[in-house]
């Protein structure tokens, strides 16, 4: 086991290095020219010409790309002199129209997005998972094909279409809770669930649906294994064999989707923050978005693809504790 | 003593294309200490067959009548058949790969149905288990009983799984094709650990495979199964000397001699295994015997008119071919050559 | 969208390849498995005297039973026929998609459509938009035009690449596999919607549609890619395989008349089952702003524009939405349909 760990987290850096260079390639490499977008929108030729000074970006490519992977975690000076700035550790960029490293500007807005995500993600796997194998357990039901036309029927629909449909019917028609906005834990744990719940129940249902979905083929699949059929042979009570025997392995696939779901968790939190006006990283992203804010942009790139191989090595370590199997890979 | 009384034993799947009559009436029975061999080829139901003795089925019409040491498990409680399984009666399957399960070492998938018929302690049904893999000849069991199927070698893991059907100490083991996947070495060491267990503890083995060598080897009794229904019942040795059913006939012409004649083409039985879905009227073996083929058309109407049953033709030799003149003591006439 | 439809319609499509065993009717099958042992698709179907029909006519057979997929069929053609003859039923409705009707629009209400259900009517069928009274008929057809058009064309490419890299890296193994599987890996670590985004945000002045295409191949390759790299692996050692190798076929030869044809069935299941995601993807990317601009009409950049309007104009926001999802759904039925046809086990329900 410590031998995979340790293989894997040597894979994960090269990812890491190879993401930071493509990024860097992307902003820095693509544009014609990188200290306009990274200015902004309303900038005078003067202020683009500083910028590119302290961007450095007339020293050679390698140097940029060393000087943008070092000051990732050592911090960056930007530009000399009086107009200099500074971005401490981990320095992932500076972003001009706000005049504050883009590091201090997504942890101010985390709170929110991880509220969002965490919620979101109890929920749908509550939801996906029971649904899922209750289907798969009472197959050909009503019950089951009531909840997978119902799981196709809500998978279908955009987030967007569930959120405006939740806020007009439970804010606006019923009245139920007053229009989300943010309210943090510490302050007032029930305003934050109430706030919260909407933009959960919207970011969750789809991926519900789908994880219903996957959860109830994999079961089936899973039920049908000839080890099953072992655990019946040996007399075990059928409760076992479904639980011990069978919902382990069916439940994997579920993990692995999980972990490839974080990635797609931010995409989807990205348009629910904005829908909702939450002030999280990915409404900071759409925001920046509009006002052409490069380097919050790239800064918040940066951190996604962190986020997400570092979440896929949890879900292969996971992976491997749960099958003995995958160990050797 | 008897352990095992099967009789008009039908077994049914509803599908989406119809209705598959997977056995259409079987009977048998399996002594203590005697090996029961079914032979048949695929899709002849003898798989199905076992399944439904040990009530393996689910959503599958099972009737006729399976006694158990006395007990009729067909229409008995769930609860009465699952105390049975795995501590009377057990199963060892085919493929020990797929059929032991990935995640959970061999010890404890061993130790599991001990303490689910003993209520043992997990230390005393551990050491139940390493006992046992010792007992089917598994080197440093204390060891392998800590590790995972896929550590094990095919033949290994097939030893793991008779162990884990021995664990409960049955009186009936039924093993499924259970060298199939095996190579020929391997097959003979693990038909010899069955023998030797069988003379060891007294137990009956039903051994189902289409392979003849191995019937050969371990059975006393065969049953040969033909389209979901029984062909010919003997002692093995009968059953290789004088074949009475066409089909077995054509199974034994079929095997390849080493006293053949150079040049001497292999035979084959023509034609293909019969849909289950939509079995041939009458006797299922009938569109490809050439026993029916040769005999005249009033003489062979009986061959599509219902299936025929086992009719005893020779002493504790049976067969299902209805133009095979019956046994002596009745009326004999021309026998009827292929 | 948060769905991360490609592993989705891995995930989906992965059952599929056993179509291709030519192995005879295994013995008797597990006990939950109610198809019984001779129940192999030819001899189900056609019974013991016909001839064995092909997989492809059995697994339409099977297909047209199944109502729900047969209904998104409809659909989808429908839509289809819908964008292609989009240019005749805007002739005939009247209004193009870039054509403004001020004069439907209630400028005392901030540039509201007159009348109820957005201004539907007998002028404008499905109603106008606010504020620049643009006809919603003709914008669905022509913005799902461009809907579809993006959705297939970057399912073709996607398929395209990730197919040849996957066989590839199947077949040959060794230095070939490490290096592509490698490539994927990386790929796969993308949070994609974020790095689409932040493609098509740098790049501006591009022709938008082709860069859309473009950067959803670009993230999109390597599920198929690596779907099919799996059943490659499987294929590669099956006797047909050996066999040809055997008569000295070149590889090139082996891998598009051996093992490409038995992955048709895998690859149209993931199609189907992809193409919805990258519709989604195109919506979310537009509304977003980073995806097609205005005037090109998309049933995103209505969505996006419809927002602000949804408490007093439902109307406007509800039909993009609704034509959305029923592509979506249409394409998912026919994925899930199509994959339980195609696979010879289809005891799925």
């Amino acid at each position: 086991m410590i031998a995979f760990l340790i293989r894997r987290v040597a894979g994960i850096l090269l990812t890491l290095v190879v993401i930071a260079a493509i990024t860097f390639a992307v902003f820095y490499l693509l544009p014609s020219d990188p200290a306009a977008q990274f200015c902004g929108k309303d900038c005078s030729a003067d202020r683009i010409l500083l910028v590119r000074q302290q961007m450095g970006l007339d020293d050679p490519v390698t140097v940029q790309f060393g000087r943008y992977l070092v000051g990732i975690f050592a911090g960056q000076t930007l530009g000399s002199g009086s107009y200099a700035v500074h971005c401490g550790f981990p320095c992932f960029g500076y972003s001009y129209q706000s005049a504050q490293p883009v590091w201090d500007l997504m942890m101010d807005r985390l709170p929110a997005s991880a509220s969002l995500a965490v919620g979101a993600a109890f929920l749908w796997l509550v939801m996906g998972l029971a649904a899922g194998v209750v289907s798969a357990l009472r197959r050909g039901t009503w019950l089951d094909r009531t909840l997978m036309v119902g799981t196709i029927g809500i998978a279908a629909m955009p987030v967007y279409f569930t959120a405006m449909v939740l806020l007009y019917f439970v804010v606006g028609q019923l009245n139920l809770i007053p229009y989300p906005r943010y309210i943090a834990f510490g302050e007032h744990p029930f305003q934050w669930i109430q706030n919260l719940i909407l933009p959960w129940i919207t970011l969750a249902l789809m991926s519900a649906a789908m994880y219903a979905r996957m959860t109830r083929n994999s079961v089936i699949e899973t039920m049908a294994e000839p080890f099953v059929r072992t655990a019946r042979a040996k007399g075990l009570r059928e409760r076992r064999v479904v639980a011990k025997h069978g919902l382990r392995p069916a439940l994997t696939p579920v993990a692995t989707m999980l972990g490839m779901d974080l990635g797609g968790l931010l995409a989807g939190a990205l348009i629910t923050e904005s829908l909702f006006g939450l002030p999280g990283v990915g409404k900071l992203f759409a925001d920046s978005l509009n006002k052409a804010d490069q380097p919050v942009i790239m800064g918040v790139t940066l951190l996604a693809s962190f986020f997400i191989v570092t979440s896929n090595l949890i879900v292969d370590v996971v992976y491997a504790w749960i099958d003995p199997r995958a160990r050797l890979s | 003593m008897t352990l095992l009384e099967v009789k008009d034993l039908a077994v049914e799947f509803t599908t989406a294309e119809g209705v598959v009559r997977a056995v259409r009436g079987v009977d048998f029975t399996v002594e203590a200490g005697r090996t029961l061999g079914i032979v048949g080829e695929s899709g002849s139901g003898k798989s199905v067959t076992s399944l439904a003795v040990m009530g393996l089925h689910r959503g599958a019409a099972v009737t006729g009548s399976v006694r158990f040491q006395g007990t009729e498990l067909i229409g008995a409680p769930e609860e009465t058949v699952r105390q049975l399984r795995g501590r009377r009666m057990a199963m060892v399957f085919q493929d020990a790969l797929t059929s032991l399960h990935p995640y959970f070492t061999i010890g404890d998938q061993i130790a599991e149905a001990h303490r689910a018929h003993f209520g043992t302690g997990r230390r005393a049904a551990l050491a139940r288990a390493v006992e046992v893999l010792g007992d089917v000849g598994i080197p440093e069991p204390a060891r392998r009983a800590g590790e995972y199927p896929h550590q094990f070698s095919g033949g290994m893991r097939q030893r793991a799984m008779i162990a884990l059907a021995l664990s409960c100490e049955p009186d009936l083991i039924i093993a499924d094709e259970p060298t199939t996947a095996l190579d020929v070495t391997v097959q003979a060491q693990v038909l010899e650990l069955l023998m030797k267990i069988q003379q060891d503890r007294g137990l009956g083995i039903i051994m189902i495979t289409h392979d003849l060598g191995v019937i050969a080897r371990v059975a006393d009794e065969v049953l040969v199964m033909y389209g979901g229904a029984a062909a010919e019942q003997a002692p093995a040795e009968t059953l290789f000397s004088t074949p009475r059913h066409p089909y077995t006939q054509g199974l034994l012409d079929s095997l390849p001699r080493l006293d053949a004649a150079d040049g001497d083409p292999l035979h084959a039985i023509p034609g293909s295994p019969p849909s289950l879905l939509s079995p041939p009227a009458g006797c299922a073996f009938h569109p490809r015997c050439a026993r029916y083929a040769a005999a005249p058309e009033e003489v062979r109407a009986v061959c599509t008119d219902g299936r025929p049953p086992l009719r005893l033709v020779a002493e504790q030799h049976r067969s299902a071919c209805l133009l095979d003149p019956p046994s002596a003591g009745r009326t004999t006439h021309q026998e009827v050559t292929a | 969208m948060t769905a991360p439809l490609p592993e989705a319609a891995a995930q989906g499509a992965g059952a599929v390849v056993s179509a291709a065993d030519p192995a005879p009717a295994p013995a008797a099958p597990p006990a939950p498995d109610p198809t019984g042992p001779a129940a192999g698709p030819a001899d189900a179907a056609a019974g013991p005297a016909g001839p064995p029909a092909s997989p492809w006519r059995l697994a339409w057979h099977r297909l047209r039973r199944q109502r729900p997929a047969m209904a998104g069929l409809g659909i989808i053609a429908f839509f289809v026929l819908g964008s292609l003859l989009a240019p005749v039923l805007t002739a005939i409705s009247g209004y193009g998609p870039a054509d403004t009707d001020k004069k439907a629009l209630d400028l005392y209400l901030g540039g509201l459509p007159k009348g109820a259900l957005g201004g539907a009517g007998t002028r404008h069928w499905l109603g106008v938009e606010p504020g620049l009274g643009h006809d919603v008929f003709a914008r669905l057809l022509y913005g799902g035009q461009i809907s579809l058009l993006v959705a297939f064309s970057a399912a073709l490419v996607t398929t395209v690449i990730g197919v040849l890299l996957g066989i590839t890296a199947g077949y040959f193994g060794g230095r070939t596999d490490t290096v592509i599987s490698r490539f994927m890996d990386i790929m796969m670590s993308f949070p994609s919607l974020i790095f689409m985004i932040a493609l098509l945000s740098v790049a501006r002045n591009a022709n938008r549609i082709l860069l859309l295409i473009l950067v959803m191949s670009v993230f999109g390759w390597p599920y198929i890619a690596r779907l099919i790299r799996g059943q490659t692996l499987s294929l590669k050692h099956r006797e047909y395989v050996e066999a040809a190798r055997a008569c000295g076929t070149s590889s090139a030869r082996i891998l598009f008349t051996e093992i490409l044809p038995n992955l048709t069935g895998t690859i149209i299941v993931y199609v189907t089952l992809a193409i919805p995601g990258l519709i989604g993807a195109e919506a979310a990317l537009t509304y977003l702003g980073v995806g097609v601009r205005p005037p090109t009409p998309s049933w995103g950049q209505m969505i996006s524009d419809a927002v602000p309007y949804y408490k007093v104009d439902p109307m406007f926001f509800l039909l993009p939405s609704l034509c959305l999802f029923l592509v979506v759904l249409a394409f998912t039925l026919l994925g899930d349909a199509l994959r339980d046809a195609l696979d010879p086990k289809g005891s799925r329900a």
